[in-house]
């Protein structure tokens, strides 16, 4: 799975997309977690854009149950934003909502987690980049 | 197969409501009450039978023990938690001490919740009563005994005046057991766990409780779709949130009612019910397991609906 994701200062934005069930939750998590490994860009943060997710279930969320592990291991921040209203709901009945932080778009995230790197992507988005 | 009964559904620990709980609930009926014309006995049953259950019912209760009714002579029944007292007396009180029954009982394993109605069930000690002990484990006779002696308990295994065997079932394979094809399957729990398939008469009936699933394992996870295919009931163990099984409580052998729904959609199965309730849980929280296990299959439902239930003790289901 080819998952789209871009590096703003010290936090890794990752962009999946359609569904993430037991069909592909391997291939997430392969191309997820070497993006989280130390040395990489995501010292302070990892961000997952879910706006293109229209479900999740318990194998996708184990995904990110792993990736939090992994970010807060060595403490660094992982946020989801952008939730479809029925994923929204998939976070709230499984309690998902308590592990990872949920914010309504990227830029607020970035914000949360790291000035420079919410800077680092205003200053690419002016640039037409990003 | 005719229906499904549940005589003990908590997990882990025997609960009950306390004197100040239920003098909350009697407090908010009679609240509702106000201003409503209750005058007939009639209209009374039909108020309370309007209030949500966690004000006017209790899931209860009792430790796992769930009744297969087959259509045939004999009983079944699925775990020897305290429930099984309840369902000893009811049987017992039908038949008298002098008709012989036989009662088939398949224990899922063999921790204390799911044993320890045994000293308790009241057919054991009548005479030509039949009592057939069936499950996975190669201690299955030896825990039973071990848990009445001394000093745990007054009076031996062998009290006991009912002719008792003892049968292991391995797992994939088809037993042919009071009328019901029997399938077992091995589950992840502290010490194994093993759970049941039952079909008859083109009716299939699942009992799955103390069982962590390996989400990671996508073969692990298939094996309990095909054991759940095409079933018409699914009792499961759902004790725990998604999130607390995959994390503080991973390892400690259950799984959730978000797993649940997944794997009942997947088999194509009609009707799960959610069982072995964490003790800690009121009833207000279970309701609101329920509510929200209800929502998920709504808003993740791809093909027929899946009927969704909270098991509680006395809930009958018709098969």
């Amino acid at each position: 799975m080819d998952i789209a994701h871009h590096a703003y200062a010290d936090v890794v934005v990752v962009t999946p997309a359609g569904r993430l069930d037991h069909t592909n939750a391997g291939d997430f998590e392969r191309a997820l977690l070497p993006l989280l490994e130390p040395g990489g860009r995501a010292t302070a943060g990892v961000v997952l854009d879910f706006a293109g997710v229209d479900y999740i279930s318990s194998v996708g969320l184990r995904v990110l149950m792993i990736a939090g592990k992994t970010m807060r291991a060595r403490n660094a921040r992982i946020a989801v934003t952008g939730l479809q209203p029925i994923v929204a709901e998939i976070f709230a009945i499984s309690r998902f909502n308590g592990v990872v932080e949920i914010f309504a778009d990227v830029p607020a995230a970035l914000a949360a987690i790291s000035p420079a790197a919410a800077a680092a992507r205003a200053a690419g988005a002016k640039d037409g980049g990003a | 197969m005719k229906g499904v009964r549940f005589w003990g559904t908590r997990g882990s620990l025997p609960v009950s409501l306390t004197a100040p709980q239920l003098r909350e609930r009697l407090v908010a009926a009679l609240r509702g009450a106000r201003g409503r014309d209750l005058a007939s006995d009639a209209a009374l049953a039909a108020y309370v039978d309007g209030l949500d259950f966690a004000v006017a019912g209790t899931f209860g209760g009792h430790t796992s023990c769930v009744e297969i009714e087959t259509g045939e002579p004999g009983y079944v029944v699925c775990d020897l938690g305290s429930g099984v007292r309840p369902f000893g007396q009811a049987a017992f009180a039908r038949h008298g001490p002098s008709a012989p029954q036989t009662y088939h009982v398949f224990v899922s394993h063999l921790h204390w919740d799911h044993i320890m109605g045994l000293p308790f069930f009241v057919p054991a000690y009548v005479p030509g009563n039949r009592i057939v002990v069936y499950g996975g484990h190669a201690e299955l006779e030896a825990a039973l005994r071990r848990q009445m002696e001394p000093p745990s308990f007054p009076v031996p295994f062998d009290i006991f005046k009912a002719d008792f065997a003892f049968v292991r079932l391995a797992p994939g394979v088809r037993h042919e057991v009071a009328g019901m094809t029997v399938t077992t399957l091995l589950q992840r729990h502290a010490g194994d766990s093993y759970g049941y398939r039952f079909e008859k008469d083109g009716r299939t009936v699942v009992y799955t409780t103390d069982s962590e699933h390996t989400l990671g394992d996508a073969g692990a996870m298939q094996a309990f779709v095909d054991f759940f295919r095409g079933a018409d009931l699914v009792v499961f163990d759902a004790m725990y949130s998604l999130a607390d099984a995959i994390s503080v409580k991973a390892d400690w052998g259950h799984s959730s009612n978000v797993v649940g729904v997944e794997l009942c959609q997947r088999a194509g199965a009609a009707h799960l019910v959610l069982f072995h309730h964490e003790p800690a849980s009121g009833d207000a929280q279970i309701a609101r397991l329920l509510d929200d296990t209800r929502r998920l299959e709504a808003i993740t439902r791809a093909g027929a609906p899946l009927r969704v239930t909270a098991a509680y003790d006395g809930l009958d289901i018709a098969l």
